[in-house]
């Protein structure tokens, strides 16, 4: 099968600054792949442009073998992919319906949106209870929450989730976890870009640690897990 | 009693055009981060279309409709030609660039229609009166408040429970976020400027109506007052551009009929002083926008 995601030799700079510089990381369709590294190592910026929102500068993007590079951020959501972006970004005047109904726009079919809906309000059983209150008066946890339905809303075959546990309690943080396996284990490819690298490296197929907009070390998780040196210089968190 | 109904109904009446005008800056303003000094020439664009239409004979209520659609197809126009280029441009750019447009269009009018004040002769039996007991009301006055209340009506129910709407609310938060989600923002950008102009067609359509002819400053001077009362009512609030136009519609008939004749010269003097200390009570405007987390 092909892969869900191929990022080659990729390179993004804002104007002088090189954010990213010549990263290569493939997602396995169905697989989790962690993007660990420290503040500012330009995990954000990849994501950002598989996404379609970051001009990139060299390097190709390639999503279930198509080559999306420079695409603009319709398209790719067209071709499978969504996001659950850093701090969550849910629109905090809508509703957590209008949020759901929103993402779910795109899908070009409103009975086959409120199904949809359904689903999510069913899966987050809290985003049901809320479903008339503006999205700002959530809880950091359950606005987490609402970004990952958001996204799904789309029924994407990549999810990029991008700091999904920031800032969160540690009980929540166990939960958004365990919905990253419970969604790998539907089958959809997940980019999970994190500074929790303990947990991610828990759920992962497949890590890369960037380091100053550089690919500092890949592997198996177990292998990098043990890694003491990495783990020293990119992972403390 | 009977002038302070009659008063009444035409500081609605033009109270109700500044909320309209203001409305429209506002929801442009809100999402693209536009101050649009353009705005009132999208005004008169319409009111030329009503008097184009009517010269070539068309009915005055197919001329109408004509307004409204010039009006609309200029904020499109300007959108797609000066403004889109700008997109994400500093507040100054863009002001500086609706400037440039509105400076434009104004010499456009000028030298391609007229200078001078050019006559639109709506059916006499539009400029009638009637009877409420004793008190006499204009027609148009009194229907220009109920177009202006269908006019809010319909916007509200567009933002609140149509999918445009909310897509209009949430790019006025978030645009990227927006666009992440693999919505067309170029779209919902096309849908708010439609709005604003015909917001400013419908304004147009009663101004015209109630003077009679088209001139090219027409737009002018009342978005200048709907500048101040998008100001007034919080920048980028959409409630506060209403609050403000109504507001200051209200307070310029008031001064205007209760004055003392000596002080009538100073009345936009007045109007503003009130303004200005509305602003020192308040200076976030009377309904400031909310804030949302991300800058």
């Amino acid at each position: 099968m092909e892969n869900a995601l191929e990022i080659r030799n990729l390179d993004i700079r804002y104007g002088a600054v090189q954010a990213v510089r010549d990263v290569s990381l493939t997602v396995n369709a169905g697989k989790v792949t962690a993007l660990l590294g420290a503040n500012g190592a330009g995990k954000t910026t990849t994501v950002m442009a598989v996404a379609g929102a970051r001009k990139i500068a060299a390097g190709s993007v390639s999503i279930f073998g198509k080559d999306m590079t420079g695409a603009p951020e319709d398209a790719i959501v067209r071709s499978g992919v969504a996001i659950s972006p850093e701090g969550r970004r849910v629109f905090a005047s809508l509703s957590v319906e209008e949020n759901l109904t929103l993402a779910g726009s795109v899908l070009g079919d409103s009975a086959l949106m409120a199904e949809r809906r359904s689903a999510m309000m069913e899966r987050f059983p809290i985003l049901s209870e809320r479903r008339t209150q503006p999205a700002g008066l959530l809880s950091g946890g359950e606005q987490q929450m609402l970004a990952v339905a958001r996204a799904l809303m789309s029924m994407p075959k990549l999810l990029l989730m991008d700091e999904p546990s920031l800032g969160l309690a540690p009980q929540m943080v166990d939960q958004i976890f365990a919905i990253v396996e419970e969604l790998r284990n539907e089958g959809i490819s997940i980019l999970l870009v994190e500074q929790n690298a303990a947990l991610s490296l828990e759920v992962a197929d497949h890590a890369v640690v960037l380091a100053n907009g550089e690919v500092a070390a890949e592997g198996l998780p177990e292998d990098l897990k043990n890694n003491s040196l990495l783990h020293a210089a990119y992972l403390a968190a | 009693m009977e002038l302070l109904l009659q008063q009444t109904v035409n500081a609605l009446s033009l109270g109700g055009v500044y909320a309209m005008l203001a409305l429209g800056l506002a929801i442009v303003f809100s999402i693209v981060r536009l101050i649009n000094f353009a705005h009132g020439e999208i005004m008169t664009f319409g009111g030329y279309g009503i008097f184009l239409s009517l010269v070539f004979g068309f009915p005055p209520v197919a001329a109408l409709i004509i307004g409204l659609a010039a009006a609309v197809v200029m904020a499109l126009a300007m959108e797609r030609t000066a403004f889109r280029a700008m997109r994400g441009a500093d507040v100054v750019s863009l002001l500086i660039t609706s400037f440039a447009v509105s400076e434009i269009l104004k010499v456009l009018f000028q030298n391609g229609i007229s200078a001078r004040p050019v006559p639109i002769t709506f059916p006499a039996s539009w400029s009638g009166t009637y009877q409420v007991g004793d008190i006499t009301f204009g027609v148009v006055p009194t229907v220009s408040i109920l177009v202006t209340l269908a006019a809010l009506a319909g916007l509200t129910f567009l933002l609140r429970r149509t999918v445009s709407g909310m897509a209009m609310r949430a790019a006025a938060e978030d645009i990227e976020m927006l666009r992440l989600l693999g919505i067309r923002a170029n779209r919902v950008v096309a849908v708010a400027f439609a709005l604003s102009g015909l917001l400013a067609g419908i304004a147009a359509v009663i101004w015209t109506a109630q003077r009679g002819s088209v001139d090219p400053m027409m737009g002018f001077f009342p978005v200048l007052k709907a500048f101040i009362a998008t100001v007034l009512g919080g920048l980028g609030s959409l409630g506060g551009a209403v609050l403000g136009g109504f507001a200051i519609g209200i307070v310029e008939v008031l001064a205007q009929a209760f004055l003392p004749e000596t002080l009538a010269p100073y009345r936009d003097a007045i109007v503003l002083a009130a303004v200005i200390a509305a602003l020192l009570w308040r200076p976030d405007g009377l309904l400031p926008a909310a804030k949302t987390s991300r800058s």
